[in-house]
């Protein structure tokens, strides 16, 4: 039987269904951007969109497809530069909450977005930090989206490019991670996914909360709020 | 200071070697002056850019840099820039050094060196495994004794930008996503900046930022020079070709092909515009 609803949704909802209504939001493109819009016309109205390239409050119709597209700039409450969204705003501690993703994560919450294999001889060269660093420690909470895999949680990082002190949530396509006493536990699994999936799924002995418990499925309300955000651009 | 071709001012203002910064934060990305720096086959320079796209990765593939100062380099919703991977994990064309920062300290960077200071200071850096692979260093507040990161000024040789307007005169205007443009013209020992249109007279727009004549060398009319990237009120993202970028880079020969038919057999941007719109019917 196929699922009424794809992997990637069942993360977008679960992240969404976090935001706290109000929270000023970091927000990157992919599915924190799906996210955080959904959250927008659903459990959250009030909470402020916040792109990386100056736009503050934006309120797009369609999902963009880059963090500077021109629709996030029309639909903003203000439009700033990048020395200014890195200053005033990220290290003037305004922004609540950040998303982040990467291609490695640590039992801590520690991030890798920077090269697999060897800095100066990598096996492949990811795009880099970009703002993650400065994200990871300016804002409150930071939350973290990243498909469970034994290849992205893994035991040992090949380059820490952001620090884990303030990630308190996990959304993966197979349950939520929280940290528990300094380590990242299975708290939840969505439905139908058995604990030990998610474990297989990770690179190092994964803890499992003893009151695991599992995500509710995605709302007809939500699915439907989730699949009106058209991507810009896409077919 | 005198509107002037754009293969004139590469010529005259960039030289081999050279630092440079093509600026611009997904909008008013100057792909035109980029394809110029190719065309007049400029070597061994330092690019510098937050967000190295396709245009870079298109100079990296070309040959034309041997380092690159940067803090995020991808394709934006897409994926990798092939050009610039195979550049750093093979070699290819030529091995290429990397600076790497963070988008904090990058734009701290430009910003000291916009005030000509020699370094910029921030909160920042801490842990992780960058500082010990990038040129920051840590500065001790000398009233609250907070441990701070201290990065150094970007002061590029060229600066080049891309912006809506000019007036005749040469002075500048761009709106929208404004990113580090200002910043990167006025860090810039030089600079040009490419414009879509001349008007008689700069409206100032809410947000725009003005530029005046006097603090750039070069003002270039290039019409269409910032896509596939968009100029606010003028055209849009061609999001469908950093789309196509993945599979047109992905292979050497491939790449090679489309810069020679697209960039190094036309002479400028109108015949580049036209042999893009030979292959798109």
């Amino acid at each position: 039987m196929t699922s009424a609803y794809t992997a990637d949704e069942m993360m977008a909802v679960e992240a969404a269904r976090r935001i706290p209504d109000g929270a000023v939001c970091f927000v990157g493109i992919g599915l924190p951007s799906l996210a955080a819009n959904l959250a927008r016309r659903t459990s959250a109205p009030n909470c402020v969109l916040v792109y990386e390239s100056g736009t503050i409050g934006a309120k797009p119709e369609e999902l963009p497809l880059s963090i500077g597209d021109g629709e996030l700039a029309e639909t903003a409450d203000a439009v700033v530069s990048v020395p200014e969204m890195f200053a005033y705003w990220l290290q003037g501690g305004r922004i609540d909450l950040g998303f982040l993703g990467a291609a490695q994560i640590d039992r801590h919450g520690n991030l890798n977005s920077t090269v697999i294999g060897p800095y100066d001889s990598p096996t492949v060269r990811l795009p880099g930090g970009g703002g993650a660093p400065e994200i990871a420690l300016g804002v409150r909470d930071v939350f973290v989206m990243l498909r469970h895999s034994r290849r992205a949680f893994v035991t040992a990082l090949d380059f820490t490019t952001s620090l884990g002190d303030r990630v308190r949530v996990v959304v993966t396509d197979l349950g939520i991670l929280e940290p528990v006493d300094g380590e990242l536990t299975l708290v939840a699994v969505h439905p139908g996914t058995r604990a030990d999936t998610a474990r297989e799924a990770t690179g190092w002995e994964l803890r499992v909360a003893p009151d695991l418990h599992e995500t509710k499925p995605p709302t007809t309300d939500e699915l439907a709020a989730l699949r009106g955000l058209r991507t810009k651009g896409a077919s | 200071m005198p509107i002037i071709p754009l293969n004139e001012a590469v010529r005259e203002l960039v030289r081999d070697g050279d630092v440079v910064a093509l600026e611009g934060f997904t909008h008013l990305i100057p792909h035109a002056a980029g394809h110029e720096l190719i065309r007049q086959g400029r070597r061994d320079l330092t690019l510098v850019r937050m967000t190295p796209d396709v245009v870079y990765d298109q100079l990296i593939g070309m040959g034309c840099a041997r380092k690159l100062v940067f803090s995020w380099g991808g394709n934006p919703g897409v994926g990798s820039l092939h050009r610039l991977r195979d550049a750093v994990e093979h070699g290819w064309p030529e091995p290429l050094d990397l600076e790497e920062h963070s988008h904090a300290g990058m734009a701290a960077a430009y910003a000291a060196g916009a005030a000509h200071l020699p370094f910029a200071v921030l909160r920042g850096y801490q842990g992780g495994d960058l500082p010990a692979r990038t040129r920051v260093e840590t500065i001790t507040c000398p009233f609250t004794g907070e441990e701070l990161a201290a990065v150094p000024a970007h002061r590029p040789d060229v600066g080049i930008v891309h912006a809506q307007q000019a007036d005749r005169q040469g002075n500048v205007q761009l709106w929208g996503i404004s990113g580090v443009q200002k910043e990167t013209v006025l860090a810039s020992a030089r600079s040009i900046v490419t414009v879509e249109e001349v008007v008689g007279e700069l409206e100032l727009r809410p947000g725009g930022i003005v530029l005046p004549a006097w603090v750039v060398d070069a003002v270039c009319l290039a019409p269409g020079g910032a896509h596939p990237s968009y100029a606010h009120g003028y055209y849009e993202r061609d999001n469908a070709f950093y789309v196509a970028w993945d599979a047109i880079s992905r292979d050497r020969d491939c790449f090679r092909a489309w810069m020679q038919g697209h960039v190094l057999d036309t002479a400028d941007l109108s015949e580049y515009q036209a042999s893009l719109a030979a292959v798109s019917v």
